[in-house]
């Protein structure tokens, strides 16, 4: 029989033994049986790239699915009270009162940055914007949580430039402010940084866009970018298997994004929605055409016919393959009614955006691609998007781990600082260190005043936009992840992740609503791996319940491993809080002299996994700091009593580095000096000097109050079994004294925090 | 009083533009880059962003807009006209203002809040600062780099035209320090810094008196309607 020049479903048919490519296109041999099955007959080779790209550890989610039902099994009707689209979505919606709603979720780009640090790290913003978008938002901000290798590592300068340049260059020119983020290095990101983006979006109740296609007749139509052949097999074959040292230049399968072709699409887009002429919206990223169509269809329980001649390409030489699983960037595909064609066709020629009509929704649950004349796809839509493989991959308790938490500071006999001096050095060690030094070379990279809307952003405890002009409603959003604790705990890790970001956002006074996360992890063929996923999920939807806030949705990036070496688990969790007037925000710094310093929080004897372990000692081991959320929810109920009160003129969370870190970063924050007096707190909690300032026992939160309401704040904290302590008072001296240890001027301890950054990097 | 704002494909700070202009106690008329129509304003503002994607050069494809046309046009008749950042490249390119804007000097966009000296209060932009006033206006920028050539330079600085000097820090290797500009006229200035982001209490720059409290930038849309209302 003659070959066809395109490999159509009738040839399919008569040549069932013909040897497809499923192994190259990362499919298992048991799910290249099961597309037999489904299809009954031998896929096409168009069929095999959809179900290769969609039923990839990406997209499928095959692995991870079994264990991040909890999200949505572990939740009372209160907590799902305000939460309009949970997960599933391109993103979470969560009702914010007054008509609003804001959508926002954290996702990876890890693999692309390692290979092409500047258009992985450009392209994660690109792709989490559109993602809020689809869900007929404006994207109002972004933010990164990036880990890179060791900072003295000669590949390390080479990431981090690439990828601050491509956020900065990205984000920057699409007009959304950068308001926070993370950056944090360790030898474990050597071959695998860790780049997530994450982003928020808001809307009106009413302009809620929903990615399905259930109309039969309405249009699918592909707007703005042409497809070209970037991208071709990013998904399977980059983010679903692990690097091999020697292997191939995978440089290729890098998408190559148009920051202006973006914020032009996003401007676009909302005159569609407000227009009214768009029944359903999705983004193409991941997987390209062949996810966009097959989950419109299947989200719609339709179907759809399309005919990919009609597909603008930027490369005439592209096949129907290639066309199927390329990620070309900035693309959407709209499902439109046939009478809104011509508002549509006016308002994306006002944008001088491209568009054609691909084809359109049919009743029938079933997925036809047409090549000219040649049917090449044939299939139920839900078997591509939806009913993927899911795996109870093994588990098994790590083999080294016992012996790491046995090792702890201890027990390993970490020396403490005997005397003055050297704890003053040790200080003086932890704040310039690249983890805890000022991020600030950074973060300046970014644009962070873009629309006039940012009431917090970096170096505070969290970044919060303003949401509506007319009342200042407003949101508050903070990340956080410490692998350096999942490693020795992921269950408590993941908890004391929530912890934190929980911990940020009330420190700025707003009200913790809602949860996402970035989940990174090592490959899921490893047993020791999935037993820290499995663990890490568990505290992490525990910990949701016991505080009463939903995951609204997220992400998982697995095969972030070179070789056998996993990174540290970093389920990076991001909490959303709600304030009703943005004027009310807590700055992280102290603003005036003389202001009371006081505590809030216990200080235990906490150094296992922590700064100064890893600084001092180059140490890690034991058991990370425990967590009590019951205490985190009491804490956050204070702050925003005392905030609503007025009684608050600084906050910040202790995290890393411990009161030390907290101080130093309050002192700089606006150039106001300090007396500190530690004497009481040891007695107290029972803890030397060195807990004292570096113990990372959670919980805790440094606050100044001004003479007048000392009284009241006090009052509260007691009235509310909150342990409160004064520890110093701000002064006008321009230095900052730690009674007993040291004093150092403004200047000095200015050019210690800020200098060690670009100093490595600038 | 009615104050234009265009809007090409790429500007970001529009909405901004339009929130000072409305702050300042003026009406805010949004120009889109294709219309041949300034909508009967008294003055223009050409915002901040990456005009079409900032490709070939930086504000280069903005100038040969239509709506353009007529801004140069209206320019030269004496309409007021403020262009920032972006802006400011665009009014270079139309050779309404002299010079021209290269990468930073340090490779990087920057992001910061920045002093500037006020050098020329005789703009239609400025008329309500002090001569050697110091202000703070916040910063972004990847191709801020004022350069002229020595001819230029000598002329710009003999006949006053330079607005704004920035203090303490240069960010971006400018020549001279020159962070504005004005035409001989008056009416046409640009400037790097954004004044647009420091107008509303809470979300500018940080002042030693609150956080984010700093509104010098509303100065600018103030003094413009002051010259209008009082012209």
């Amino acid at each position: 029989m003659k070959t066809p020049s395109v490999d159509t479903v009738k040839f399919a048919r008569k040549t069932k033994d013909k040897v497809q490519p499923w192994k190259e296109l990362g499919l298992k041999e048991e799910e290249y049986e099961r597309i037999r099955v489904i299809l009954k007959r031998r896929p096409t080779s168009a069929e095999l790239a959809m179900y290769s790209v969609m039923w990839s550890e990406h997209c499928s989610y095959k692995s991870s699915k079994i264990y991040l039902r909890q999200f949505g099994e572990k939740v009372t009707p209160e907590m799902k009270k305000n939460l309009m689209v949970g997960m599933g979505e391109n993103a979470g919606v969560v009702d914010i009162g007054e008509g609003w709603a804001v959508t926002f979720k954290v996702e990876s780009h890890n693999h692309p940055s390692f290979i092409e640090p500047f258009q992985g790290a450009a392209t994660g913003v690109g792709g989490i914007v559109r993602d809020i978008l689809t869900m007929g938002a404006r994207p109002i901000a972004v933010m990164d949580q990036l880990r890179f290798g060791a900072p003295a590592h000669p590949d390390t300068a080479r990431v981090v430039h690439g990828v601050v340049s491509g956020i900065s260059f990205y984000g920057n020119c699409l007009g959304l402010p950068n308001i926070g983020g993370e950056t944090v290095f360790d030898k474990v990101y050597q071959g695998n940084p860790l780049v997530n983006a994450l982003s928020v979006g808001a809307l009106r109740h009413e302009d809620l866009k929903l990615a399905k296609a259930d109309k039969p007749g309405d249009l699918v139509i592909l707007f703005g970018a042409r497809t070209g052949a970037d991208g071709i097999g990013g998904v399977s074959v980059l983010a679903s298997e692990t690097f091999d040292a020697d292997g191939p230049s995978r440089r290729p399968a890098v998408q190559v994004g148009d920051p202006f072709a973006e914020k032009v699409l996003i401007e676009c887009c909302l005159e569609l929605y407000a227009a009214g002429v768009v029944a359903g919206i999705q983004d193409l990223g991941g997987a390209g055409l062949s996810c966009a169509t097959s989950e419109l269809a299947s989200n719609g329980r339709a179907g759809m016919k399309v005919q990919l001649k009609n597909v603008l390409l930027r490369d005439e030489s592209l096949t129907p393959e290639e066309i199927l699983m390329s990620e070309s960037q900035e693309r959407m595909m709209a499902i439109v009614p046939k009478k809104h064609l011509k508002a549509f066709k006016k308002i994306v020629s006002k944008h001088e955006v491209e568009f054609s009509v691909l084809g359109k929704v049919i009743r029938e649950p079933r997925l036809f691609i047409d090549w000219g004349k040649e049917r090449i796809v044939d299939v139920p839509p839900r078997t591509v998007a939806h009913d993927g493989p899911v795996y109870e991959r093994p588990v098994a308790y790590p083999a080294w781990l016992d012996n790491l938490n046995s090792n702890s500071v201890s027990n390993a006999g970490l020396k403490r600082a005997s005397n003055a001096s050297e704890l003053a050095t040790q200080i003086i060690q932890v704040i310039s260190s690249p983890n805890q030094a000022d991020k600030s070379w950074i973060t300046d990279q970014y644009d962070h005043y873009v629309g006039g809307n940012t009431a917090l952003a970096m170096p505070d405890d969290s970044g919060m936009v303003r949401v509506s002009e007319e009342s200042g409603l407003g949101v508050a959003i903070a990340t956080d992840a410490n692998g350096k604790y999942c490693q020795l705990d992921p269950y408590t890790g993941a908890k004391l992740a929530l912890a934190e970001s929980y911990r940020n956002v009330a420190a700025s006074g707003a009200k913790p609503v809602a949860v996402t996360n970035c989940l990174n992890f090592g490959s899921p063929e490893n047993p020791e791996v999935m037993w820290q996923f499995k663990e890490a999920t568990a505290g992490l939807a525990d910990g949701c319940l016991e505080l009463g806030i939903p995951v609204t949705g997220g992400n998982v990036s697995f095969y972030n491993q070179t070789g056998d070496v996993a990174i540290y688990p970093t389920p990076v969790v991001g909490v959303l809080g709600v304030i009703d007037n943005v004027a009310r925000r807590i700055p992280s710094g102290w603003q005036d002299e003389g202001n009371n310093i006081y505590l809030l929080g216990t200080t235990r004897d906490e150094l296992d996994g922590s700064a100064w372990a890893e600084v001092i000692h180059d140490h890690l081991g034991g058991k990370p700091p425990v967590v009590d959320l019951a205490h985190e929810k009491a804490l956050a109920e204070l702050i925003q009593g005392a905030s609503l009160q007025g009684l608050v003129a600084s906050a910040h969370d202790l995290s890393d580095g411990g009161l030390i870190q907290a101080i130093v970063e309050s002192c700089l924050r606006f150039n106001i000096g300090a007396r500190i007096w530690l004497e009481e707190l040891m007695e107290r909690d029972e803890v030397d000097l060195t807990a004292a300032l570096f113990s990372e026992s959670q919980g805790r939160i440094l606050i100044s109050v001004g003479r007048e309401d000392d009284v009241k704040f006090v009052g509260l904290c007691e009235a509310r079994g909150i342990p409160v302590l004064r520890i110093g008072v701000t002064d006008s001296t321009g230095d900052l004294v730690i009674q007993d240890v040291a004093t150092w001027s403004m200047e000095q301890i200015q050019k210690l925090y800020s200098g060690a950054i670009p100093e490595l990097f600038g | 009083m009615r104050i234009g704002v265009v809007t090409f494909p790429g500007t970001l700070d529009d909405r901004d533009a339009m929130r000072a202009v409305r702050l300042a106690g003026a009406e805010p008329v949004s120009l889109w880059h294709a219309d041949k129509d300034l909508k009967k304003v008294d003055a223009v503002v050409l915002p901040g962003g990456f005009s079409f994607g900032d490709y070939l050069r930086c504000g280069a494809i903005a100038a040969l807009a239509p709506i353009m046309e007529k801004v140069i046009d209206a320019a030269n008749g004496g309409l007021p006209v403020l262009g920032i950042c972006n802006g400011f490249q665009v009014l270079v390119e139309s050779h309404l203002l002299p010079g021209g804007l290269i990468r930073n000097e340090h490779q990087h966009f920057i992001c910061r809040d920045q002093k500037l000296i006020v050098e020329n209060n005789q703009t239609a932009w400025t008329n309500l600062f002090e001569v050697g006033q110091e202000i703070t206006i916040p910063l972004k920028n990847g191709e801020g780099g004022y350069i002229a050539d020595e001819e230029t330079l000598k002329r710009l600085e003999g006949e006053g035209l330079i607005v704004f000097r920035y203090s303490e820090v240069n960010p971006n290797g400018s020549i001279n320090n020159i962070a504005g500009l004005s035409n001989e006229r008056g009416n046409v200035v640009g400037l790097m810094p954004h004044p647009e982001h420091a107008v509303e209490p809470g979300f500018g720059p940080d002042t030693p008196v609150a956080m984010r409290s700093g509104v010098d930038g509303l100065q600018f849309f103030k003094s413009v309607i002051n010259m209008v209302v009082n012209a």
